[in-house]
């Protein structure tokens, strides 16, 4: 009956289409958002434990520790390992005068742990070489590359052996490496811990975090209870670290009320559009509804009938919406669109359109069971 | 679809004071003020009569789709007051069919989908409810029309699809209200044809709400109701 009206069927797939699609794509954003405040940790995947001043509330919060922090962590019992980290906002001016500020890693002289995850031109033992940087792929390609000779003029990538000027100070861009972005997107520079001391503003305590490996046979939660006690410092896992990152952006920023919003408003326009135009089909067909219960039909039958025209309008409108999502996330793979889009979200979605029919075919159940067959004898 | 419920029933329809109103929070309007009415099995019946004289009431507590408030009405031996819900849909399934003045078939439907409909609802398999189908409507002449919509067919066409609806599931009662009235003369005396021809094999019975003056002599008795009581009963010579 209702894929023989067309312009209700098609109104209440556009309806669920669009509700879909702002659900699955608002989600997908928020995630890529919070994923990117992150993104840091999950590209540092070699240590057990962070550890840090415990009054860090997230990841960019540095409040650098006293060197000397370093030793005392690496007496702890079970810490096979402890090394330097530097992150900092370092100001690079560009040939053409400008400034970016860049995120700063300072890595560990030594052992370069905590190095970009991927790396695209160069080797990470290249850091080596005087004054070398390694610059990330994205940045490298457009807040750090070289501007042309007029301001139209296309800009000319970053590459290898190009000379950066990071706060007065010469860096070689010695590789290029693809990280995860940032929050605020900013250029990641990694270069070695000394050389971070060097191109960091003078300040008297400059160690933003102490990355530690356990030794095997060491529960983490010992070992950081232990450098917590002897150390005075926060230890924490990755997965606590990304928790605490995560539950601060949460908390402290606007970002999941105005998603939250935004998702709110994509259901309410579906529950709106679909309930409203379906209403108004089993309307517009009480008389054929009157006329099957006349010829025997139950209200069972009926509301099977309803229920499964509603499903069917969800599962095309959630389809075409989740299709036009997805269609979206790959176009959105190289871009500066945070995009996450991982297979909960579609979950989600299917059951939000599914919450939107159902609450659709309920509406219109009180409507069918109150229906009197005598309706069919009325002109 | 078996027709075997009490079979032995000495009337089609037996009302002894049947008795309707239509009650809102400030007003009631009785319709049936104790209606008395025999109609026998194998019959054409009419029932005539001006607008609001209770009529359509009548015909629809005789189909089972209005509850009366007293008296006594049974259909076949069968009181529907005495059914539950269920009961009254699966019988109203099994033994009643419907024509209306509006014919009131399903748009989006073809001929052969919408003549189905009795037939699906009392659990036939799609394919011999096609068969079925197919078969009553090229008895009605409308072979030719087996796919088309409704809103392809002509007014007169319509109403003999929506007599194949009536008559594919064998009821034992067709109600009808009004199935000339949207017809022109000739069409409308086609269509009495056609319910004499068809309708009325093997005693089953036709119960007509009409305003058409013209095909009144195609009742074997017609019922004069006015203000909600049937107040006379000729037989076919006008008796």
């Amino acid at each position: 009956m209702l894929i023989g009206n067309r312009g209700k069927f098609y109104a209440m797939v556009f309806g669920v289409a669009l509700t879909s699609l702002i659900i699955t794509q608002q989600t997908s954003i928020f995630l890529g958002l919070m994923s990117r405040t992150v993104g840091f940790i999950y590209d540092t995947a070699q240590p057990d434990l962070w550890v840090m001043d415990p009054k860090v509330q997230f990841v960019d919060d540095i409040k650098p520790l006293q060197d000397t922090k370093l030793l005392q962590v690496r007496g702890v019992e079970g810490v096979q390992w402890a090394v330097p980290l530097y992150k900092g906002s370092i100001r690079a001016r560009l040939p053409n005068g400008t400034f970016q500020t860049c995120n700063v890693i300072g890595l560990d002289d030594a052992t370069l742990i905590a190095g970009p995850p991927v790396m695209v031109e160069g080797t990470l033992g290249d850091l080596r070489r005087a004054d070398g940087v390694i610059v990330d792929e994205a940045a490298a390609k457009g807040k750090l590359a070289k501007p042309g000779a007029t301001p139209d003029a296309p800009k000319t990538p970053l590459r290898v052996g190009d000379i950066l000027e990071l706060n007065d100070n010469r860096a070689v861009v010695v590789g290029i490496a693809s990280v995860t972005r940032t929050f605020q997107s900013q250029p990641v520079v990694y270069t070695t811990y000394s050389r971070a001391m060097r191109f960091a503003p003078r300040e008297r305590k400059l160690l933003s975090f102490i990355l530690v490996k356990a030794k095997d046979g060491y529960k983490l939660s010992d070992v950081a209870k232990r450098i917590e006690k002897q150390a005075s410092l926060a230890a924490f896992t990755a997965n606590q670290f990304r928790g605490i990152t995560i539950r601060y952006f949460m908390k402290n920023t606007g970002i999941p009320i105005n998603f939250g919003i935004a998702i709110g408003l994509g259901f309410l326009v579906g529950v709106a559009i679909v309930g409203q135009t379906f209403f108004s089909f089993i309307v517009d067909n009480m008389r054929y509804l009157g006329i099957l219960k006349a010829m025997g039909a139950s209200n069972k039958l009926l509301f099977q009938m309803i229920l499964l025209q509603t499903f069917l309008v969800g599962a095309i409108g959630s389809g075409l919406g989740m299709g036009v999502a997805c269609f979206t996330s790959i176009l959105a793979k190289n871009s500066e669109l945070a995009f996450y889009l991982p297979w909960q979200i579609p979950v989600i979605t299917v059951l939000a359109t599914s919450l939107i029919t159902l609450i659709t075919a309920m509406a219109s159940l009180r409507k069918v069971l109150r229906l009197e067959p005598g309706i069919v004898f009325r002109g | 679809m078996d027709r075997n419920d009490n079979t032995e029933a000495p009337q089609a329809i037996l009302c002894r004071g049947v008795t309707k109103s239509y009650r809102s929070k400030t007003t009631e309007a009785v319709a049936l003020r104790g209606v008395d009415l025999e109609v026998n099995a194998g019959e054409l019946f009419m029932l005539v009569g001006p607008s609001g004289c209770g009529k359509t009431t009548l015909i629809s507590v005789i189909a089972g789709i209005l509850n009366y408030d007293s008296g006594k009405c049974s259909v076949f031996g069968q009181d529907f007051k005495e059914m539950s819900d269920t009961e009254r849909t699966t019988y109203r399934g099994r033994n009643i069919g419907f024509v209306f003045q509006s014919y009131n078939l399903i748009p989006a439907l073809t001929t052969t989908e919408n003549v189905s409909i009795p037939l699906l609802l009392n659990g036939v398999e799609r394919e011999e409810a096609t068969r079925r189908s197919a078969e009553v409507l090229r008895r009605v002449g409308l072979g030719e029309k087996l796919r088309s919509l409704p809103g392809e067919l002509s007014g007169g066409q319509q109403q003999r699809v929506a007599i194949a609806r009536a008559l594919v599931h064998n009821p034992r009662l067709i109600v009808c209200d009004e199935p000339t009235s949207a017809l022109d003369h000739a069409t409308g005396a086609e269509i009495m044809e056609l319910f004499r021809r068809e309708a009325l094999e093997g005693q089953r019975t036709l119960v007509i709400v009409t305003h058409d003056s013209r095909i009144f002599h195609y009742a074997d008795r017609v019922a004069v109701m006015e203000d909600g009581l049937v107040t006379g009963i000729r037989g076919k010579e006008g008796g």
